[in-house]
């Protein structure tokens, strides 16, 4: 895949919904390479993502969300991969915005842009407490990186080989990496950007964000950002 | 302290120091995770045969009873002991991470087509 793209959906359990996701993945952006890391499912995800045209990187048991994305990562340094993009496997990111954000980073306009749903200002409905910690993490990031940061907890992303070996070190916080990445990323001096996307509602399924997670969500975002900043470890 | 601690102590100490060895010498229990048990079992040892150690201590620390003494060098022993656990754990966890995702390299599947390289002009709509 030398010089190639890669397309990464972590998956755990997305048998239902990965299949069209990963050939809207291979429509839209025709060439690029798609790889699933099942985060040990137990339904049939990996099936369906090889019928789906897929590579599939099986995780020996599951690890979440952050540790799959890393794998991605491991997987496109290994295979030469010159640009890097993920999305969710449930569908609720759209792959038709996936070459939106992949102009940005390959005209090198920035090393790594989010997709914002906040950007094109379609509605997105969350409940209050989410959009409470949405506020205060748009808060900081946009501080710490002294631009505007609409929507710093989007797993939606395109990045160049760069970033990815950063991301394939071991410095990279695998248990919810989100908007402590960008402080990092700005801490190692990469360039951030946002480019709009369309974020669909999921319908069933279960969201990393749930029961008492958000809590500790909260205090390692408190813990992590202030660190990584007092971490002098510059230079990449 | 009567003759009678002494003797707890003192025995209760060695029995402490015959284990750890014991379990070093049967690779049961690293070097390095002994050192710090090792040294506890010593404490132990000393602060039973010598009440006037305990004593210095306790005056040293600005504590009331030696009693308390005992019991903060214990406690503080096993903070240090989990504090020391909490740091292996964290990078035990780290090295099986990597080990993990680099066995889902090694066990990468492919689809029965292969995907097409990306630097080969693609056809447009390929499902």
């Amino acid at each position: 895949m030398d010089g190639g793209t890669l397309i990464v959906l972590p998956a755990h359990n997305e048998a239902e919904r990965i299949g069209p996701v990963i050939r809207a993945c291979r429509k839209h952006v025709p060439g690029a390479h798609v790889a699933v890391v099942d985060d040990g499912s137990d339904d049939a995800t990996a099936e369906t993502a090889l019928a789906a045209g897929a590579t599939v990187l099986p995780l020996p048991y599951n690890m979440g969300y952050g540790a799959a994305l890393q794998t991605g990562y491991k997987y496109g340094l290994a295979t030469g991969a010159a640009f890097l993009v993920q999305l969710d496997a449930d569908g609720q990111h759209r792959p038709e915005d996936i070459p939106r954000l992949l102009e940005r980073v390959q005209s090198n306009g920035c090393d790594l842009c989010i997709g914002s749903r906040f950007l094109a200002g379609t509605p997105y409905r969350q409940p209050f407490s989410r959009r409470l910690g949405m506020v205060l993490f748009r808060r900081i990031a946009s501080r710490v990186l002294r631009q505007t940061v609409t929507d710093p907890t989007s797993g939606f992303q395109a990045m160049n080989r760069r970033v990815v070996r950063f991301f394939s070190r071991d410095i990279y916080p695998v248990d919810y990496p989100d908007t402590d990445v960008l402080v990092l990323l700005h801490h190692h001096r990469f360039r951030v950007a946002e480019a709009p996307v369309t974020m669909i509602a999921r319908e069933g399924g279960r969201s990393i964000h749930a029961g008492l997670r958000p809590v500790y969500y909260l205090f390692k975002m408190a813990l992590t950002i202030p660190l990584n900043l007092l971490r002098r470890e510059r230079g990449v | 302290m009567t003759l009678h601690q002494r003797i707890v102590a003192a025995v209760f100490a060695l029995t402490l120091l015959g284990v750890i060895i014991e379990l070093v010498r049967r690779r049961k229990l690293r070097e390095e995770y002994a050192w710090l048990w090792v040294l506890a079992g010593l404490a132990c040892l000393i602060l039973g045969l010598n009440y006037r150690v305990l004593e210095g201590l306790t005056q040293l620390i600005g504590a009331g009873w030696t009693s308390s003494t005992l019991f903060f060098l214990g406690i503080f022993f096993v903070l240090a002991l989990s504090l020391q656990f909490s740091v292996k754990v964290s990078r035990l966890e780290n090295q099986v991470k990597n080990l993990a995702q680099q066995m889902a390299l090694h066990e990468a599947r492919e689809p029965a087509e292969p995907q097409q390289p990306p630097d080969e002009e693609p056809e447009d709509d390929e499902t």
